[in-house]
């Protein structure tokens, strides 16, 4: 797995999804390219226009809480976020994004460093951030996750997975 | 530095010798529970290419949301489930009226001493009951799991809570439940393992037991755990479906936080509109009126709960304009609440007894309130909307209560009766 290198939007604790996905879309608009444009509309006014693919959001605790709703991951990921790193973020929606092939990274320490526009490197697999040459640790993605970030997310991983243990004769038919 | 029980029951199924806190480790479950949303999971299913299920003995599927089905729609959904547990050739299927499926789960011995439960319903980790690691996924893991046998999991920081003392009367677990949620908020174990431990829990039953895993969800725990002993193997001699092994933490853990209660100080609580963790003491709100009034569901409808609303009824009659509706929570517990001559008690109170299932809990049917109605309810959530109407408010409480409110037809305490 290569390594990013991105700019960081910086946003603070306790961001719900309402205002990474507004909710009243969540029955209208359906498609990862419309989400796209009313991502973050709530929080930050200018993040659509200024986003660029590869980019990273750097939050504090709490990340995603709120609604299930899978918008909030789906329309990150359609703005070419490639990375989010949270001193913690909210059970469903840190399933979510890794379900979704996004990195959800818990880097407490790196946190309070990173400011608005810094550019950080992320090694995925050797699990370690590295910013204004600080280098700084989190527990890597284990081979399971990282195999079904390769296939682009679980639904295409378990088809991937499931043709290969029938190749193998590993599962019935 | 010793393991939480998380630490090593993710570790035994994910055949580690060791993992810790924030490793993502894949695992097998032992069981993995759904219920109406079968059809939902089975259509996800074959869009990842599925044909046959991994292992059939795996599932637990549990008919008990809109049961029996309260419409076509919903009665077209429960001929696809049964049609792909025909398909499938799953053992382990309980059709309409066997009751709510964390309580069948349990009854059935389907989540055991050191198993690894996975449920598509926020409340699986009711089964933690068991000293199970139980925890609620979403309808695409869930899935995955069918056609893989397997996913991911994170392991979790836990907390500890440590229980001394004995109940006072009338105060039962749900009150504990919902003290403790006042106290830590709707996402105080956000994550987190929460486990029981303490000597209080030898006099506590299995039936109160059970609330306290059940209302973590509300606090947002992935599961909750409570130490095993004989109560259990006892309640498991001749149900349990396989062999287990109980596995207890380490007492040199290390727990993200650590309390302690005494219940011989516990009093009656009351959640009140529109959160669980909106919680008053019961004498703040005494006297509010209430039109319907609900004993049922996966938290308080076992037969402690019928006991304990019968010994608040029997006799009696429930205020006139209210409406009192009681769910035993499975076919189990029915019989016996029937043969201690429960139900007609209830009935004779002016209740009306419906057959196992979730019932009203999340508005599908069975006593949906109108709007501007008041509702008080010993289920688990009280969200706005929650039993099917948006202008409507739900009062959380456990059995005495809600069956002392219906006697008066007020938010009243059971011992103002007596
Ligand atoms: S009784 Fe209520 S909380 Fe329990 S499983 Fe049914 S709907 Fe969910």
């Amino acid at each position: 797995m290569e390594i990013l290198r991105g700019r960081v939007w910086k946003y603070g604790d306790n961001i719900n999804t309402d205002v990474i996905f507004p909710g009243k879309y969540t029955y209208t608009i359906t498609t990862p390219d419309q989400m796209r444009e009313h991502a973050l509309e709530d929080l930050d006014p200018d993040f659509r226009a200024l986003v660029k693919p590869g980019d990273f959001i750097v939050a504090g605790s709490n990340w995603g809480c709120g609604s299930s709703r899978e918008q909030a991951v789906t329309c990150l990921k359609a703005t070419g976020i490639a990375a989010i790193i949270a001193i913690s973020f909210a059970r469903i929606y840190y399933r979510n994004c890794l379900n979704s092939a996004l990195p959800a990274l818990t880097c407490p320490e790196l946190i309070p460093h990173v400011e608005q526009g810094d550019e950080i490197l992320i090694d995925l697999k050797k699990g370690q951030i590295t910013h204004a040459e600080q280098h700084y640790p989190f527990p890597p993605l284990p081979e399971a996750v990282q195999e079904l970030f390769a296939a682009g997310g679980l639904v295409a991983y378990t088809r991937q997975r499931l043709q290969i243990a029938r190749g193998q004769g590993i599962i019935r038919s | 530095m010793g393991n939480t029980f998380a630490e090593k029951v993710l570790a035994k199924h994910a055949g580690l010798s060791e993992t810790s806190a924030g490793s993502i480790v894949e695992v097998t479950p032992n069981t993995a529970l759904s219920h109406d949303n079968t059809a939902a999971i089975a259509a996800i299913f074959k869009e990842m290419g599925g044909i046959h299920v991994f292992d059939p003995e795996m599932h637990a599927i549990i008919l008990d949301h809109a049961a029996p089905a309260p419409t076509t729609k919903h009665a077209e959904n429960h001929r696809l489930i049964r049609a792909f547990v025909k398909e499938q050739g799953i053992p382990h299927f309980y059709d309409i009226g066997r009751g709510i499926c964390h309580q069948v789960l349990v009854e059935e011995g389907l989540a055991l001493p050191g198993e690894l439960v996975l449920g598509s319903d926020s409340h699986t980790p009711h089964a933690g009951v068991m000293g199970a690691f139980a925890a609620g996924i979403g309808r695409s893991e869930m899935a995955s799991i069918w056609a893989l046998g397997k996913l991911w999991l994170k392991v979790p920081e836990s907390i500890k809570i440590n229980l001394e003392g004995r109940l006072p009367a009338w105060v039962t677990t749900k009150d504990l439940a919902l003290m403790i949620i006042d106290e830590l908020g709707a996402d105080g174990a956000l994550y987190m393992s929460v486990e029981w431990h303490g000597v209080a829990l030898q006099h506590i039953p299995l039936s109160q037991r059970a609330t306290l895993p059940n209302m973590m969800a509300e606090m947002g725990a992935k599961n909750s755990y409570v130490k095993p002993d004989e109560i259990v193997d006892t309640f498991l001699d001749g149900r349990a479906k396989r062999n287990y092994t109980p596995i207890f933490p380490d007492s040199n853990a290390s727990y993200r936080a650590e309390y302690t209660y005494n219940l011989d100080s516990l009093s009656l609580q009351v959640a009140c509109p529109h959160s669980v963790d909106n919680v008053r003491p019961l004498a703040e709100v005494e006297g509010i009126g209430i039109d319907q009034a609900f004993i049922g569901t996966c938290t308080n409808g076992r037969l402690d709960d019928l006991i304990a609303a019968a010994s608040i009824l029997r006799g009696k009659t429930i205020a006139t304009g209210t409406r009192l509706i009681i769910i035993p929570a499975s076919s189990e517990i029915y019989l016996a609440a029937d043969r201690m001559g429960l139900l007609a008690d209830f009935v004779e109170a002016g209740a009306i007894v419906e057959s196992p299932g979730c019932g009203p809990c999340m508005g599908n049917h069975l006593g949906i309130p109108a709007e501007g109605e008041v509702s008080i309810s010993t289920a688990n959530r009280n969200f706005r909307g929650r039993m099917g109407t948006m202008q409507s408010e739900i009062y959380l409480a456990n059995p005495y209560v809600v069956a002392a409110s219906a006697l008066a037809g007020k938010i009243t305490s059971p011992q103002s009766l007596m």
